[in-house]
């Protein structure tokens, strides 16, 4: 039995074991339902073979929501704990193992797979390109994210989560303080995802660099494909430093190397330097995007050109590059010295002059339009002003003098969220209302949609503003209670009642869902936003081939002027398309990581010297594979197109 | 498959030179591990806690003939290319052969490196300095292993299927990423070795 000892969780509780079966339950009843369906072969076929970019954007938003939900689950326990002081809810070690996956989850499971998602399905859309430039390797990227989640997902279940914070700072990650398999799971299943999300950048930037409409030169790309360039651009260079900062931190605790070790010459402050010279820039990763995101839907609703495009472009470039320059800024108390931080100090605040300029060109193009308020723009004019507030806390963080007051307080964790909920999360969401039709053939209900942001507005103020507050006044983050004369109390029931209302309005998102499949109108046209840019020029749903024929591009909003001028966007006739074929590698490929996670985190290791073998093996077939892909031919895209048309 | 004869047969299709491209954006990403190795070795170097020291440890004829057989390697790779080019099928699967055996040479001696350093009390455990010693010539040394299977397979599809656009690229592809190994040994050649031995 010692065997399997490793596998029991090192802090039981009646929530993990009622946890475990709802997870055993959940299983089931999905092997059931599609055995009864009779679906596994449509699941096979159309979903885990794909190459298709769409549908793999559509499986990376499934991941996302379901990840936000698990998140907000870990924010809800959280903010419970806290809202009165000596709460008994959680112990410390769960309150430790809780913030620490809710940090993970948030931000590498949920917002980066939520802009893999709007990234896949739009760019190549936006671009005018059939697909993107490596449509399988598109797929393995997907399967090595959602394999490395639904791996790190187990941890609270299998063996421990990790407990370390979303950091995971050596000498605490170390054997010696975290002596649960739960920061093993944290190394190898961020790894996994890791090696996904880089080859996504390597596909992207290859996509967008080569791929474009003829006509579309790189000053004529829509801000959201800018945006995603510049994105992929620092994800090809910031990833690599987590590869190795993961691997090192994997042979600390597996193999007894020394390098974050505080005896034989480790020196654990490496790791912090590893991580935020890949942290920093993964910031930018998410909000770069988001920003492209916001960018196309003000321009669309207040029916006005993009104020500043080059500006826009510039601002973001500087941006990649100042988000390298930065890292030292997570650690100004951990003394470095007064020169180095001045000098990181000076880089952070001129971040700020970028990002303004970006906040200027909203306004600008705001500024005399005709704006309608939809969901998607009512996001992004909440967004303006409450990003602002995130922005301007985080200069104050930024001055390494102040920050000894505000250092490892509440006062960050306002800060970040600041950024992070009205930037990424409101980006997303915006993003999802907006691309919807084009995704699923109608729109999302408008009126619960509103609901929606303004729940979602009014309690992210309630939740956040009092942090600020308490983390000035001294409230240390991480902290899993508080005695009652510190007067935290009424702040911290604020943010409790915050968050549920936060809740109220993601819960709100699904029921708008629910609600859309049920009563919205299935007539809604190609085009029901009236909109800009290529992807909304072709038929929804968008034929496999996305354009039977490659649009042709004269101006930075080829689509406007298309309907607005009559410039004539699709000349010529239809040939022959060529096509990548389905290939079930990438999948079977993603399980075996899966397993060879799994045993490299208990340190099994015949398994783990197998599926290594394995995953060679499923590289090695690639390599003698011929795989030509397929043709369309002209009678099946005119049987499409006229099908198509009919329908709009 | 439209074929674009002015172009060298690696670049031919347009699957071609994404594929080239898409790699070259994937040596910019092995720049940025190596690199991290790099600064990784330099900020731990003189952490030897009592355990034997660069100097202590390196000899210059293992190195010098690793760095040999490598550069040759690398040298014949682009005569591999050449031949592959003019459309010479034997002279190219050849050089390739010839170079896997300079790799396979390579890791030989590094091997043999690696026994000795065990022998002399530097194991991975010892220190930080050997920690990052060993895994940074260690991530070079598994990088020249896949690159000896990749470079296998390409013979053997060169020897099925003939020069074809396909295995032009593959072949050309491999021929980027071993020159792109050469360049990462002459830095650890120079500011692992060669400074550790001063």
């Amino acid at each position: 039995m010692d065997f399997f000892d490793r596998f029991a969780i090192p802090h039981p509780s009646p929530v993990i074991y009622a946890s475990m079966v709802a997870i055993g339950l959940t299983v089931i009843a999905i092997i059931a339902g599609l055995t009864y369906f009779k679906k596994w072969g449509y699941l096979w076929r159309e979903w885990l073979t794909t190459v298709d970019h769409k549908r793999i954007g559509i499986m990376y938003l499934i991941s996302a929501l379901l990840m936000l939900f698990r998140g907000g689950v870990d924010a809800i326990m959280l903010r419970a704990q806290l809202a009165t002081p000596e709460a008994k809810l959680l112990d410390a070690q769960h309150y430790n193992e809780i913030f620490s996956t809710h940090g993970v989850v948030m931000i590498l499971f949920m917002a980066m797979p939520f802009i893999m998602a709007l990234m896949n399905f739009v760019v190549p859309l936006q671009i005018g390109a059939r697909d993107v430039a490596f449509p399988r390797l598109n797929a393995l990227s997907f399967w090595l994210f959602f394999m490395g989640a639904m791996l790190f997902n187990i941890s609270f279940v299998i063996g421990g989560s990790p407990d370390a914070g979303w950091t995971s700072y050596f000498p605490l990650a170390g054997n010696e303080f975290s002596e649960s398999v739960g920061t093993n799971y944290y190394m190898i299943a961020i790894q996994i995802a890791g090696i996904g999300t880089l080859m996504t950048g390597i596909n992207f930037m290859t996509t967008i660099l080569k791929m474009r409409t003829p006509g579309m030169t790189l000053m004529k790309m829509p801000m959201f494909t800018w945006s995603s360039l510049v994105a992929n651009v620092i994800i090809v260079f910031a990833f690599p430093v987590l590869t190795v900062a993961l691997a090192l931190g994997t042979m600390d605790r597996l193999f007894g190397t020394h390098f974050f070790t505080t005896d034989a010459g480790g020196l654990d402050m490496l790791w912090a330097n590893l991580f935020w010279v890949w942290g920093h820039p993964e910031v930018y990763i998410l909000i770069l995007p988001s920003f492209g995101i916001f960018s196309e839907i003000i321009s669309t609703f207040a029916k006005r050109n993009l104020y500043g495009y080059k500006s826009m472009v510039w601002s973001m470039v500087v941006i990649a590059g100042y988000s390298f320059l930065v890292w030292a800024h997570h650690f100004f108390t951990m003394g470095q010295g007064a020169l180095t931080n001045s000098i990181f100090s000076i880089t952070t605040m001129a971040i700020a002059v970028p990002t303004g300029v970006k906040i200027f060109n909203w306004l600008f193009t705001l500024y005399k339009g005709k704006i309608e308020i939809t969901t998607p723009m009512l996001y992004a004019i909440h967004f303006i002003p409450l990003f602002t507030i995130g922005g301007v806390t985080g200069v104050m963080l930024a001055m390494s003098a102040a920050d000894y007051q505000y250092h490892n307080t509440m006062f960050l964790v306002a800060h970040f969220h600041n950024v992070i909920i009205p930037g990424v999360v409101y980006a997303m969401l915006a993003g999802l209302t907006y691309y919807w039709p084009k995704m699923f053939g109608f729109m999302l209900n408008e009126r619960i949609g509103k609901w929606t942001v303004w729940l979602l507005s009014i309690g992210f103020l309630l939740a956040f503003m009092p942090m600020y507050i308490t983390g000035l006044d001294g409230q240390a983050r991480r902290m899993y209670t508080y005695s009652e004369s510190t007067g935290y109390g009424p702040w911290n029931m604020a943010s409790f009642i915050g968050a549920g209302i936060m809740a109220i309005g993601f819960a709100l998102i699904v029921y708008n869902i629910y609600y859309s499949i049920r009563y919205a109108s299935r007539d809604i046209g190609s085009d029901p936003w009236d909109a800009r840019t290529l992807e909304w020029a072709t038929h929804t749903p968008v034929p496999e081939y996305n354009f039977a024929i490659s649009p042709q591009v004269a101006s930075i909003e080829p689509f406007w002027d298309s309907k607005k001028k009559g410039q004539e966007l699709f000349k010529g006739s239809y040939e022959k398309i060529h096509m990548p074929n389905n290939s079930g590698i990438p999948f079977i490929m993603g399980c075996i990581f899966f397993a060879w996670g799994f045993s490299f985190v208990f340190g099994i290791w015949v398994p783990l010297i197998l599926t290594t073998i394995g995953i060679f093996v499923c590289m090695a077939l690639r390599s003698f594979e011929i795989d030509h892909g397929h043709y369309i031919s002209v009678d099946e895209i005119e049987e499409t197109e006229t099908k198509l048309r009919g329908a709009n | 498959m439209k074929i674009d004869n002015s172009l060298p047969l690696e670049y031919s299709t347009e699957e071609n030179s994404l594929k080239v491209l898409g790699f070259w954006i994937f040596l910019g990403a092995e720049i940025m591990l190596f690199g991290t190795l790099f600064a990784t070795y330099f900020t731990l170097v003189d952490r030897t806690a009592g355990g034997p020291d660069s100097a202590e440890l390196f000899e210059i004829a293992p190195v010098l003939i690793e760095t040999f057989l490598l550069l040759a390697s690398s040298f014949t790779i682009g005569l591999g290319i050449h031949a592959m080019r003019l459309g010479r099928k034997k002279a190219m699967m050849a050089f390739f052969g010839i170079t896997l055996l300079l790799g396979l040479g390579f890791l030989s001696v590094e091997i043999y490196d690696f026994v000795m350093y065990v022998h002399e009390g530097a194991t991975i455990q010892t220190s930080a300095f050997t920690s990052i010693l060993f895994t940074t010539l260690g991530t070079h040394g598994a990088h020249v292993t896949l690159g000896f299977f990749w470079g296998l397979f390409i013979i053997l599809q060169v020897k099925k299927r003939g020069i074809t656009p396909q295995n032009a690229n593959k072949a050309f592809i491999f021929s980027l990423y071993w020159h792109f190994l050469d360049v990462v040994w002459i830095f650890i050649f120079s500011f692992i070795y060669l400074k550790g031995m001063m």
